[in-house]
Order: C-alpha cells, then structure tokens, then sequence
C-alpha cells in the first residue's frame, strides 16, 4: 500500500481498560450478570468443599504411621495409608512370585517409559511403532521368564503389570485390525463387507464381559481335550477383537469425513486401492478420529479391570484381595482410592498426549 | 489435425433414472486444445470425468490413448497416469506440504527416485510461479496459489491430456488471471491436449482450437472460437452465450 493510502487509516488503538487483565476477565466470565454472579459464588463454594474434603481424607487426616488401631480410629475419617505399606507389593503385583517381583516393576517401568516416549514429538512414526512392538516382547519374556530367568506361570501373574499388558497389547493389535475392518466396511466388494458388518455388529451388540466369558468358559468346550489354550492369552484375545469392533467404528468415521475430493485426486493420479488409502485416506482418516480412538483406548485400559470375572488377578483385583487380611479388612475403600489413582494417571496421560497429538498434526491445515 | 487420442462413441451415462449424458461422439485430435462450456446440470463435468473413469459410462465406448475404458483397473490406472486433471476445488492433499502433494505421484506411480521426483516438482512449481511455496502446507496458501500447485502436481505426472473441471469457478474474482495465466502459459508453451470444462470465454478465444457447448447431455453445437461465439447457430446457444456474455 502507498503511504497515501495509509494516511487515511485510523491507526490501531488499545481496547478500553476495563476489558483487559484479571478483572476485565472476571468482570467478563464470573460476574457479568446475577446469574452468573450466582454460578460462580456456588461453584467456587462447590469446589472449595470437594477438594477441601478430598484433602482432609487423603492428606491431613490420613494415617501414615502407627498401628492398624490408629487406622480404626481414624476409620471414615482419613485413609488408612498404613494398609497400602504393607499390602502395596501385592496391590502391584498379584500373586506374581514374591522375589521376582522386580520384573514386574522393570514392567511397569517399561509401560510408562513408551508412554512417555510417544509424547515426544521427535519419535513419531513407524519407529515408534516397532518401539512398542519391541516393549511388548521384552514384557513377555520379563513376565513369563526363560532365557535365565525363572519361569512364572500365567497363572499367578497379577496386578499393574497385567492390566497393562492387557491394555497396551489390546490396543497394539486392536489398531491394525480395526483399520482393516473399517476399510473392509466401506468396501465395495459385498461379501467382505458383509463380514465385517457382522463382525462389528456382533461384537458391539455384546458386553465385554461376555466376550470374556465366552473366551474363558464358552470356547474351551470347542477345543479338543489335550489341548489348553492359556486363560491370559484367551481373554487377552477377547480384549482384542473387542477393541478392535469400537475400534474400527471410530475409523469409519474419519473415513467418512475425508472428502470425495480426496479420493478423486488420489484416482486421478493413477494411485491403486493401496497406495491411495495409506497416503491419502487414511492419514486424514485417523487424524480426525484421534479422539474417538482414544476414547476406546481409555475405556480399554478401564474395561481390563473386568478379566477379574474370569478370575485374573489385574490390578482391581489385586486391590480388593489385598485387603482380606484380617488386620485391614476395613480399609478395602482406601485399596480402591488408590487402583483409581493409578488407572487415572494412566488414562490422564494418555489423554493428554491425544491432545498433543491432535495439535501438532493440526499445523498447516488451517489457513493462518 | 492428426490421430484422435480419445475417442468417445455413443457415450451414454445416467444417474439413477436421470439421463445425463446423450449419444456423446467425441474425437480429440493429440495437442488439441477444447474448451467445453453450457448451463449447470448440463453433464460438461460429467463427460470429462468419464475420460479417466472418476465417472463410470454404461453405454457405448470411450478409448484414451489406445486403450478402451472397462472395469479393469489395470487399464484404468494406465490411462489415469497419462491423463491429469485439475478440480474445481483444487483437491490438494491437506496433510502434505506442495512439494511432497507434486512428488507424489512421480514417486509412487511412475516409481520414480525422490530426488528426481523433487526436481520435476520444482520444475513445475517454477512453471506455475510458485516455488517459493514448496515447503508450505495448502491451507496456508490463497485458492489461486492452491489451484496453480494442483495444476503443478498434475503436470508432474507429465500426462498426454490434461483434463480441467471448472478450475476457476470456486476462486476470488481476483485470483481468477493468475490461474488462467498459467494455463494459457501451458497451452502455449507445450502443445498438450486439453480439455476444459469452463465458462471463462475469454480463455475460450484465446487459446481453444474448438468450443463444445453442451446443454441437457447432449452436444448441440461445436466449432471453432470465432464461428462459435459470432455466429452460433443453436437457439440454445445464442441464449446461453446471451447469458454469459452479458454482464
């Protein structure tokens, strides 16, 4: 523009006082009405009680040191901490082998340490994902052992370690498999679109604890008699399929919102079935259902707690057992405060990391 | 003119019930350059999308470059490589920046090296004046800027035909000339086929060898840009070019 263009621009002043800084925002959003005025002062009375409380129980009136009497005294009043002390081992672990529990905690550390990775931003892609595949390895064999380390039997595997197991490894195969479902579902061809129809159908149709069930109890009555299949493995199985029916869902709907023009383009390059879904469909597919999928992932990692129906000892579990010692039997609640903290720093994370996720990969596709 | 490189023979096409293309015959001589104009609804976008199958016909034949247009993909995909096109909503791939949008069909199509894929996008990129964007995403970039490097991307492929679906019908009215630039820049400089559905008529007189004007599937009249816009001889036409060429 010419400078006789600019001579006639009001030129750019600062917005009134009164709407900028902490009590321009407060007058804006808490107080700017008597309804408002009201919400807020209820709110903040809300809040103020909830935390307040959850503070007194968990921190102030908690008992840390002392006997299991101090914890009776106490008893409603503030969290038997002492309990956790003492039970913590099993809490973690199950009944896993008491002097290999070590592995069990390389386990946990193993989880959070991929957990933590996938958040950074310079380990995105297909190394990650060999990553995991890798994690998940080393995890079998720290759990069943061999190779040098004793062998402990699926049967006694327990607590954190398996519930992430179970979680993570659902998750790991459920992915790919709800990725051919979805494509499988918006294909052309009837017949395997007919199956994974009725795949995902059925297996949303039912709870998950079903599925379970019929894992567990329905589907060895199928196998011949000499031959077992591993409790772990079959409702680890369960939770795959399971997740991958939800799982394939959310992809669909990606799938649908990536234009027509997409596709078009992609055809009219001379791109094949192949290339075209995993270059140009797909990237945008799973962007947009970043969210929905990792809303599974979460409930997965939640929905793991209902193996204890058929009798694993995951981290729920383990929590509720803990406590059947006669000494703590009345702190059963404080077990459940702290399996809830776990799953919720888990499920917390991993939220966060979505919505990490979802910005980065949001660069450049809005006009800026 | 010499050997036609698309054929189209009694071309019939419908939606549904809706008859949308008509008894098409169509020959398109290598290097000609056609301009296909008519009011909205009247199949011109229809008919091009059947020359590299975005859209299926259900009668009568269409051959591109020698090879016949059926179900098999495999000639499908042998007559899409020859043959670009251009969208009207320019169709970018959101998710990659211009440059790897340009290299990716050299790369995964004609299975080229990426470094050479890169130079051919550039190439191109300098074409359509862009090359300082190559980095950039296509959200960041002006519909013009959008529309020139899906130009760019198409002649990546380096088609024998170029195929142009209203490419300036979704820009700013000031984005429309450095758009149209290019593609009078491309029928100049490299004698390729084109066909280009479009109600620029402008463009039409500058760089077309023959004007189609289509109107309820059917092609009512066809000749070169100057009979055809001074002496048409369809009511049809009259009223439509009446129309456009009004304001």
């Amino acid at each position: 523009m010419t400078a006789a263009a600019d001579a006639d621009l009001i030129p750019a002043r600062r917005p009134p006082a009164s709407e900028t800084g902490a009590l321009g925002w407060a007058r804006h959003n808490l107080f700017s009405g008597w309804l408002n005025t009201i919400i807020t002062i209820v709110a903040a009375f809300v809040a103020y009680k909830v935390i307040w409380g959850a503070l007194s129980y968990t921190v102030f009136n908690a008992v840390w040191t002392g006997t299991p009497q101090t914890c009776q005294d106490m008893l409603g009043k503030g969290a038997c901490w002492l309990a956790i002390q003492d039970r913590y081992r099993f809490i973690l672990f199950g009944p896993f082998d008491y002097d290999q529990q070590w592995r069990g905690a390389l386990v946990i550390f193993l989880f959070v340490a991929m957990v933590g990775l996938s958040a950074i931003r310079r380990f995105w892609g297909k190394k990650l994902i060999y990553g995991w595949v890798a994690a998940l390895a080393v995890v079998l064999w720290l759990m069943y052992g061999g190779l040098g380390l004793k062998v402990v039997e699926t049967s006694k595997w327990g607590g954190l370690p398996l519930t992430l197991l179970l979680a993570f490894a659902g998750i790991i195969f459920a992915f790919p498999l709800g990725i051919v479902l979805a494509l499988g579902r918006r294909s052309h061809m009837p017949a395997i679109k007919a199956l994974c129809v009725a795949y995902i159908e059925l297996i949303r149709g039912v709870p998950l604890i079903s599925v379970l069930f019929m894992a567990s109890v329905m589907f060895p009555l199928f196998l011949p008699e000499n031959i077992t299949i591993d409790k772990v493995l079959r409702a680890q199985v369960g939770i795959i399929l399971f997740t991958a029916a939800y799982t394939a869902e959310a992809i669909r709907g990606g799938l649908q919102a990536v234009p027509k023009g997409q596709y078009e383009a992609a055809d009219a390059l001379g791109l094949g079935y192949w290339r075209k879904m995993s270059l140009i469909v797909l990237p945008q597919a799973l962007k947009i259902s970043i969210p929905s999928i990792v809303n599974n992932f979460i409930s997965t990692l939640k929905d793991t707690s209902l193996v204890t129906i058929i009798a694993l000892y995951d981290l729920l579990n383990t929590s509720k057992i803990a406590f059947n010692e006669p000494q703590w039997r009345s702190f059963f609640f404080d077990g459940f405060v702290v399996a809830g903290l776990i799953f919720f720093v888990f499920c917390f994370s991993i939220s966060r990391i979505s919505i990490k996720i979802e910005r980065v990969l949001d660069v450049g596709h809005k006009r800026r | 003119m010499s050997q036609p490189i698309i054929t189209m023979n009694k071309v019939n096409k419908w939606y549904g019930e809706f008859h949308v293309l008509r008894d098409i015959e169509l020959a398109v001589s290598k290097g000609e350059r056609i301009v296909v104009c008519g009011p909205s609804g009247s199949g011109k976008s229809t008919l091009i999308r059947c020359i590299n199958r975005l859209e299926e016909h259900q009668a009568g034949s269409i051959k591109v470059d020698g090879i016949e247009l059926t179900d098999d993909v495999k000639n499908i995909e042998q007559i899409r490589r020859e043959v670009g096109m251009v969208f009207q909503h320019f169709n970018l791939f959101p998710h990659l920046t211009v440059l790897e949008n340009c290299c990716l069909g050299p790369i995964w199509v004609r299975k080229m090296p990426r470094a050479e894929a890169e130079e051919i996008a550039m190439k191109y990129l300098k074409r359509v004046r862009i090359p300082e964007q190559a980095n950039k995403y296509p959200g960041q970039l002006s519909g013009g800027q959008q529309q020139r490097v899906a130009i760019a991307r198409s002649l990546c492929m380096n088609p024998k035909i170029m195929l142009f679906d209203e490419p300036t019908s979704a820009l700013d009215p000031e984005m429309v000339k450095e758009v149209l630039d290019v593609m009078i820049g491309l029928a100049e400089d490299s004698g390729m086929t084109m066909l280009c559905v479009t109600h620029e008529m402008g463009f039409a007189r500058s760089v077309a060898h023959r004007v189609i004007f289509m109107d309820r599937g059917q092609i009512i009249e066809q000749n070169d840009p100057e009979t055809f816009f001074h002496s048409p001889q369809n009511e049809r036409t009259k009223l439509f070019l009446s129309q456009i060429l009004a304001h």
